[in-house]
């Protein structure tokens, strides 16, 4: 060792005290916008996404009806009184108000999310609204609306940043316990609750959970706002009713238009063309298997002793190696015997699709069209995870007819607001031919028409683009399956709009030929010095000519007899959602 | 049709018009059905002299069609009816002009009014005079060796109009000819296309020098114009010499409706044309005989040149005029009557006209 080498340690020394583990929580206090805070209008939508998501899961596992309650209050300083700071008169100003307001504040709301779910146990709280990454979803084969278990903590944790408030909630397990209350922050290096304050209290609801969260945020209407998410969401839900209350206390009501709740989605395990290598080493450490014959057996859907046995001779293992002892190398083998075997389809009882019915339900309460029509596609497969396709259509109307037609994108009942040209969805919809079902289309464009699309992706796992869950990745079997189910809408879309056009059309000459009919009795009339009555009655025996010679005219069924107007007051007059 | 008087139009409306208010008391469909007016709804035989109506028909109905034309139809003859009960006419025009207090049934063009009154005469096997409508146009003219009696319009006295007196003018064909009576010791009617013509003639008093009496048809021969020249070489036994332009037009339109008439006024033919009218030029032959100076033929010339070969009953018939139009069609020209003023002004009353009359054979039938 030389001096020099004594007197400087190595630098590897110096950097190595900078060197920690980061919390997700400082990464995310750093990289918002990949959770869906990129901007304020953004974040006050996605935290009331979120929190309606979790409210809507927890209501559906404990199979009650959804009631939910979003109300959106405007926090931000008066204008008058911002002035009056600003200028320094606040003599105007009452003691309790100078005291929150004496710095003007701009841009902050307050969201307040109230379910009639099964309520959180009290231990359970804190990590659920303080942590993240916490949470039941991320770990089971389950549709849920959620997947991750980070979208609240993550609102809470932006609230916590842009306004230094905790979060607070109130949430009750029966009618028998008393409810609780917390506010709570979030220890970012730590990624831990810290519970600022907690105690029990009286609330007048058997059961539920209660949410506010402050933050800065901008609203506007249209677009990419609360009001079309939340629309949006009632039309794919119509099993649940949702009460919201805009920043400008308006009361808007999405009422519930179906009494049946949605078939319980099944936990499955894994199908093992799912699963990719790195899992599977995970699961080779973590099974109770002994061998790994069992644990194929075991762990994975569609694998029975005789598959298992195929799996292990593909993969050149000993169908009795014990899991514990598969090294890397043998995993990987494992994989390519997999991919060589022929395995049977998951099992698609797992999902839970809205249902033909029931979508055409909600489209009919929300959209005041002429008419509705909607499928359910049968079950199909990618890379070994179930998903199910379900498209509507609501045409007519009171629908703009210019302009192209709305597009409205789920993913497990959620609606997707944004990067709609990303969307595998928007891909399927401009490359199927509109034309041929009565709606105008430029090349590689949305059709145009008075007209609103509806498309469904239902999994145990969507393929997102990205973690902000606004997208769905180009899977080809998922892209067929989108087409087969737009197609299938199409058909019933072109025979209405042809039976239309024929019916006008009829309408229009029996509205021409009968204009003629008062000249044809006048004339006679004249012709022959008849009677005013043997007018009339010439007038009556050839309109019933006409009825008995171009049959009865079919009435075209305004088939909205659902639609209740005063109900569904964000109405058919927004424009479509543009990136 | 002449012995008709007008008031007997009114007993044939009613029919019609009880006729369909029956139907529809009985709940049936009502129609109203009158004969195709078109060239192929025609058939010439020489023996009778003129084109005369087949069985085809169009009808009208309370289909989208046709139920405007239906009820313009029976305004119409409604119309119609009034003017005869008070004794009054409407001209073409006029009639056009009433119809604008229809409402919907109102005509949008003169045109249309003028295909339903057609309609109707077709339907009744009548005149538009009988119906009390009577057209704008001027019936031609007449200068020549002829006394015209007519009667004058207040006193009802005899009127002699000696049409050798106008000078260089000319007589006028009134628009109702049925109640003249005429006086002439000429030998001949000569029947020119041109006013142009006419007036060169009338100038030099040709019809002096040839003893005749000049008709200017002025185009297609009105049905007054047509029924004059009947008229009066039927009573005074004279001849009927046609001199047109030579091209297809001429032939096919002016020459055979006067002699014939017409596909689209088939119905009243039988009284409205000229059977024993000859055609003396200009034939495609005297373009080549006289070296006339002359223009190629039009699109328009080839189009009614073929048309009339192929679907002219009248030109069917006589193989003289197949052959001038499959020539003239070789030739690809055609010569105007004043070209013959290419030899001198007076060329045609000095030579072409003596010549051609004293020469049947280089005639058209």
């Amino acid at each position: 060792m030389s001096k020099e080498e004594n007197t400087n340690k190595p630098i590897a020394h110096e950097l190595a005290k900078k060197q920690r583990e980061i919390s997700v929580a400082e990464f995310f206090e750093k990289n918002r916008h990949l959770l869906g805070f990129d901007n304020k209008r953004k974040a006050l939508l996605t935290t009331v996404k979120e929190a309606v998501d979790n409210a809507l899961d927890a209501c559906e596992e404990a199979k009650v009806f959804p009631e939910i309650n979003v109300q959106i209050i405007d926090m931000s300083t008066k204008p008058e009184i911002k002035k009056e700071i600003d200028e320094g008169q606040t003599t105007l100003v009452t003691e309790e108000v100078k005291k929150e307001t004496i710095i003007a504040k701009q841009d902050r709301f307050r969201i307040i999310v109230e379910d009639n779910g099964p309520g959180i146990v009290k231990k359970q709280i804190p990590n659920i609204f303080a942590r993240l990454l916490y949470g039941s979803k991320f770990h089971t084969m389950k549709q849920s609306r959620g997947q991750q278990g980070i979208g609240i903590s993550a609102a809470a944790l932006y609230g916590q940043l842009t306004t230094g408030k905790p979060v607070k909630i109130i949430s009750k397990i029966s009618p028998k316990h008393s409810a609780h209350y917390y506010e709570l922050i979030i220890d970012t290096g730590k990624n831990e609750p810290k519970i600022v304050k907690e105690k029990e209290m009286d609330w007048n609801k058997d059961h539920g959970t209660k949410v506010e969260i402050d933050l800065e945020g901008t609203y506007q209407a249209g677009g990419q706002s609360v009001d079309r998410f939340l629309k949006q969401t009632a039309i794919a839900n119509p099993h649940a009713t949702i009460i919201y209350t805009t920043p400008e206390a308006k009361q808007i009501i999405f009422p519930r238009a179906v009494e049946e709740m949605p078939k319980e989605p099944k936990e499955i395990k894994p199908h093992p063309y799912g699963v990719e290598l790195g899992r599977l080493i995970k699961m080779l450490h973590s099974t109770k298997a002994r061998s790994v014959h069992g644990f194929l057996m075991s762990d994975f859907s569609r694998v029975g002793s005789g598959t298992a046995h195929e799996i292990c001779k593909n993969a050149s293992i000993l169908p009795d190696t014990k899991p514990q002892q598969v090294t890397r190398e043998m995993a990987e083998k494992l994989e390519q015997g997999i991919k060589k075997t022929k395995i049977m389809n998951p099992p698609t009882d797992c999902i839970s699709p809205i249902g033909a019915e029931a979508l055409e339900k909600g489209l009919k309460k929300e959209i005041k069209a002429e008419f509705y029509a909607a499928i359910t596609r049968p079950p199909a497969v990618y890379r070994g995870n179930p998903f199910i396709i379900e498209a509507g259509v609501a045409y007519g109307g009171e629908q703009e007819l210019e302009g192209q037609i709305k597009l409205l994108r789920y993913a497990n009942r959620v609606p997707l607001l944004y990067q709609q040209g990303a969307c595998a969805v928007t891909k399927s919809v401009v490359n199927t031919n509109w034309r041929s079902y009565g709606l105008s289309q430029s090349r590689s464009a949305l059709p145009v028409g008075p007209c609103t699309i509806v498309l469904h992706i239902a999994s145990v796992w969507v393929p997102f683009t990205s973690e902000s869950k606004e997208a769905i990745a180009h899977y080809p079997e998922i892209i067929k399956e989108i087409k087969l189910a737009l197609q299938d809408c199409g058909r019933k879309l072109a025979s209405y709009v042809k039976k239309k056009r024929r019916i006008v059309a009829e309408g229009k000459k029996r509205d021409y030929i009968e204009t003629y009919i008062p000249h044809v009795a006048d004339a006679l009339k004249q012709l022959l010095k008849l009677k005013e009555v043997d007018e009339e009655k010439i007038k009556k025996l050839l309109k019933e000519l006409l009825e008995k010679q171009r049959g009865k005219l079919d009435q075209i069924k305004v088939d909205a007899s659902d639609f209740d107007e005063s109900l569904a007051l964000e109405g058919g007059d927004e424009d479509g959602s543009k990136e | 049709m002449a012995a008709k008087s007008r008031k007997d139009v009114i007993p044939l409306i009613k029919d019609i018009a009880s006729g369909i208010y029956n139907r529809i008391l009985k709940k049936k469909s009502p129609e109203l059905e009158s004969p195709l007016r078109s060239l192929n709804n025609v058939k010439y035989d020489q023996k009778d002299g003129y084109f005369e109506l087949l069985g085809k028909k169009k009808v009208r109905a309370l289909t989208a069609a046709s139920v405007k034309t239906f009820a313009q139809t029976l305004r119409m003859m409604s119309l119609s009816k009034d003017l005869v009960e008070k004794d009054d006419i409407a001209s073409k025009r006029e009639a056009y002009y009433i119809s604008k207090n229809w409402a919907e049934a109102r005509f949008k063009e003169q045109p249309e009014s003028d295909t339903v009154m057609d309609d109707i005469e077709a339907m009744l096997m009548v005149n538009r005079e009988q119906l009390g409508f009577i057209p704008e146009e001027k019936g031609g003219e007449i200068a020549g060796k002829l006394i015209v009696i007519d009667r004058d319009p207040d006193t009802g006295k005899e009127l002699k109009i000696d049409c050798t007196k106008f000078g260089s003018g000319a007589y006028s064909i009134p628009i109702s000819v049925e109640h003249l009576k005429f006086e002439t010791n000429a030998k001949f009617i000569l029947a020119i296309e041109t006013a142009g013509m006419f007036q060169r003639l009338v100038k030099h008093n040709y019809w002096k020098k040839a003893n005749c009496i000049l008709v200017s048809m002025g185009g297609v021969p009105t049905r007054a114009c047509r029924r004059f020249i009947r008229r009066l070489s039927e009573s005074k036994k004279l001849p009927v010499y046609v001199f047109t332009d030579g091209d297809p037009y001429g032939f096919a339109n002016i020459y055979r409706t006067l002699k014939v008439g017409s596909g689209n006024a088939a119905h009243i033919n039988e009284f409205f044309c000229v059977p024993n009218a000859q055609f003396i030029g200009i034939t495609p032959q005297d373009i080549i005989e006289y070296k006339l100076p002359s223009h190629p033929l039009k699109d328009v010339d080839i189009k009614r040149l073929k048309d009339a070969l192929k679907n002219d009953p009248f030109i069917k018939h006589h193989r003289e005029w197949q052959k001038a139009l499959k020539q003239m069609a070789q030739m690809k020209v055609r010569a105007e009557q004043q070209a013959l003023a290419k030899w001198g002004l007076n060329y045609v009353i000095e030579k072409y006209l003596p010549q051609k009359l004293k020469d049947p054979k280089k005639w058209l039938p």
